[in-house]
């Protein structure tokens, strides 16, 4: 199966490590992939800020990039659910709306495209470890995502994985929010933090880098030590 | 007031709100035993998001045609010998009232909880005229007695504890028994007794209005609207134009909806109507009846991209689920309406100058559109509140506005995307100490105040790649 990896562009810059695992464990799978190089980011600082013009020539470009492949696969529920989101935003447009819908009908988020694609619960990797899940916002309620992650993680070896108290509630990210009511975001991750730590999870896993990178960023804040994870990272493991 | 609550800034409001410890563990607390009640009603229930479809669509098939079901409501209230007015301003509303309290040289109002005649300012109106009115749902009774303001729709006193109850009562009413609630409650029926009792007019919201009957409907727990019906021989109900249902059985519906919603319960304790006036041979029913229609904004949302926003059955289930909410409690929105829901209808009824932070004070995380069961698309509404204020009334941030043309421009070329990719990590190498980042600039420092941020990679994914397959190559 030919797959093309749209990496996002947190992943690309900050935490490139999350391409390496996800370019692995799908070859592994016997998937064949590649990577469109001119793609970009999918547009959503923009649009979830207001800015819709400037939101859609981030996804023209997106558009453009991944025409040609068959199946595109991220590794974020945010990123990928904004790709679903073009056949909304491009609805009418007569040069356009066609390529919205055809990059929306094949993309997928990892998880979900390794369960309800291939077919796989089971990927046959160990990890050592108790953990907690972080079921991101937009993977949960806009791509519908909620059995993949657990499914995948449970049939992990050695992984102890202890459920996550009020899970469904935003880690205080939500794109520029963060920045600009960064009082209230504060708030909200310093209590999904303090949720984290009465798990006593050692590993905070989730598939949403941006959530990740906000909860663990207050957790080395507050000097505790919870390592992050992308479930990737998880899957890929073999000990 | 009215719908504007408060005149302190934003950031003060939120500071306000986020200050207070006490408020936030009794919201949390709420929100927890509301999203459960929710949760097992809607299990209960089995088919939840039919129910949710077909409140949408009974929702959506009422307000396509509103003029027609208004008509029918307002012919078949005048038939049951009651008057109808519509009010195109909280002012005409208020003014209509007003000549009837006049009128009737009424001394005392008694009032069951309504959220529109909160948004009019309708209590400031009768104390105008002189009359002393009085609240009668327990919460909006207390908030009264302590001069406070609701902070929530369906339960306006959730920020206040029993303590803070029991020293009101004391302070205003005399109260000398403990804390307890139900000595609480066993005071506040007593006082509220003599109340009804003493009233000359009854003045009650509405919950939903069923046009083929003309009968406006009131959903209680306490019971207080019964008593504000039945007791005084004038009575007028205020109702936000877009509260109709067609028949009793999309009453049946929706009401099965927002008790559950709201509150998780099958069912309320009271569902309350007045239809019209005691016609003869008739044995209960007012002497005079008013029903008065309130427009205030909401035909102007009619027809827009925004008219689902009229669906809101008024069950707070968004407000429930809000984890901004959660942190920040009503007060901090600044308007009447908070939560999701507020921040979607308070820049739709009052503009966006005093309310333009509102459609931000949401992470987007969509809780609040998952749960609605009317399928309001909230936080798609609050996104596209931002389009409006960015691009049709320009008060977006300057810098911002910079930064987003940047953007654009950043990721259209794949080549400028790349450039700035691999110069992210020297670029901010001068904040960066063991790989993090703990007080960044630009756009970095909101982050910072309240976490570290991760050094970019030292190498980007897409040039470790691009090694990778040279290396296969070779």
């Amino acid at each position: 199966m030919k797959v093309s990896l749209f990496i996002t562009c947190m992943c690309d810059i900050i935490t490139s490590n999350v391409g390496k695992d996800t370019v692995e464990l799908l070859e592994r799978l016997g998937c064949e992939v590649d990577f469109p190089d001119a793609q970009t980011c999918c547009g959503q600082p923009a649009f979830t800020s207001g800015y819709l013009e400037e939101s859609k020539k981030a996804m023209k470009q997106m558009m453009r990039a991944f025409k040609d492949s068959e199946f595109v696969v991220g590794p974020s529920g945010s990123c990928v659910g904004m790709l679903r989101e073009y056949p909304k935003i491009f609805a009418g447009d007569p040069e356009w709306e066609k390529e919205a819908n055809n990059l929306a009908a094949k993309s997928y988020e990892i998880t979900q495209f390794l369960v309800d694609v291939l077919g796989v619960t089971d990927i046959g990797s160990t990890f050592k470890g108790k953990v907690t899940y972080h079921p991101s916002c937009h993977m949960t309620r806009i791509l519908g995502i909620r059995d993949a992650p657990y499914t995948l993680l449970k049939h992990v070896q050695g992984v102890d994985l202890i459920e996550l108290p009020i899970k469904e509630d935003c880690c205080g990210f939500g794109g520029t929010f963060a920045v600009k009511n960064s009082v209230i975001s504060g708030e909200m991750v310093k209590e999904k933090s303090l949720h984290v730590s009465e798990t006593g999870a050692e590993y905070l896993v989730g598939g949403d880098m941006a959530c990740l990178l906000n909860i663990g960023g207050r957790m080395t804040r507050e000097g505790k030590n919870v390592k992050i994870a992308h479930i990737t990272e998880i899957l890929n493991h073999h000990q | 007031m009215s719908i504007k609550i408060s005149n302190a800034p934003y950031n003060e409001r939120v500071q306000e709100g986020v200050k207070n410890d006490f408020m936030r563990k009794a919201v949390a607390s709420a929100q927890g035993r509301f999203r459960s009640g929710r949760q097992k009603q809607a299990d209960e229930l089995g088919n939840w998001e039919d129910w949710r479809t077909l409140g949408e669509e009974i929702r959506t098939h009422t307000l396509r045609n509103i003029d027609y079901y208004l008509e029918i409501l307002s012919e078949n209230v005048s038939k049951r010998g009651g008057n109808v007015f519509f009010a195109k301003t909280a002012e005409e509303a208020n003014e209509y009232i007003q000549h009837i309290i006049k009128k009737k040289n009424a001394k005392k109002v008694v009032k069951s909880k309504s959220m529109v005649t909160e948004e009019i300012g309708l209590n400031d109106a009768l104390a105008e005229v002189g009359a002393e009115v009085v609240e009668s749902d327990l919460g909006e009774w207390i908030l009264q007695l302590d001069e406070d303001l609701p902070s929530h729709i369906v339960t306006p006193a959730l920020h206040k504890n029993k303590e803070q109850v029991r020293e009101t009562f004391a302070v205003k009413k005399g109260y000398e028994q403990s804390d307890k609630p139900e000595e609480l409650a066993s005071f506040a029926r007593q006082q509220l007794r003599q109340e009804f009792l003493a009233a000359d007019v009854g003045i009650t919201g509405c919950n939903f209005a069923v046009a083929e009957s003309g009968a406006v409907t009131f959903v209680t727990n306490e019971g207080n609207a019964r008593m504000v019906t039945t007791i005084p021989d004038t009575q007028i109900s205020v109702m936000g134009m877009e509260r109709i249902v067609p028949t009793w059985e999309e009453l049946d519906i929706l009401v099965s909806l927002l008790t559950r919603a709201a509150v998780g319960q099958k069912l309320t304790s009271y569902i309350t109507s007045i239809t019209g006036t005691r016609l003869e041979g008739e044995s209960d029913g007012p002497e005079e009846y008013h029903l008065v229609i309130v427009d205030n904004g909401r035909s102007k949302i009619l027809g827009t991209e925004f008219q689902s926003a009229l669906h809101c059955i008024r069950c707070a289930a968004c407000i429930n689920v809000c984890p901004v909410y959660r942190h920040v409690g009503g007060h901090a929105y600044g308007s009447i309406y908070p939560g999701p829901i507020g921040a979607v209808i308070t820049p739709l009824l009052d503009g966006y100058e005093d309310h333009k932070e509102l459609p931000y004070a949401s992470s987007l995380c969509g809780a609040c559109t998952e749960v609605c069961p009317v399928k309001i698309p909230l936080h798609e509404q609050l996104i596209r509140h931002r389009q409006i204020i960015v691009e049709r009334e320009n008060k977006g941030n300057k810098m911002e506005k910079l930064a987003m043309k940047g953007f654009a421009k950043w990721a259209s070329s794949p080549a400028a995307y790349k450039l700035s990719a691999a110069a992210a990590r020297p670029a901010l190498q001068p904040w960066s100490k063991n790989e993090m980042i703990k007080s960044g600039p630009g756009p970095l420092k909101g982050w910072t105040i309240n976490r570290d941020f991760p050094a970019p990679a030292k190498q980007t994914f897409r040039s470790w790649y691009k090694n990778r397959q040279k290396g296969r190559e070779v």
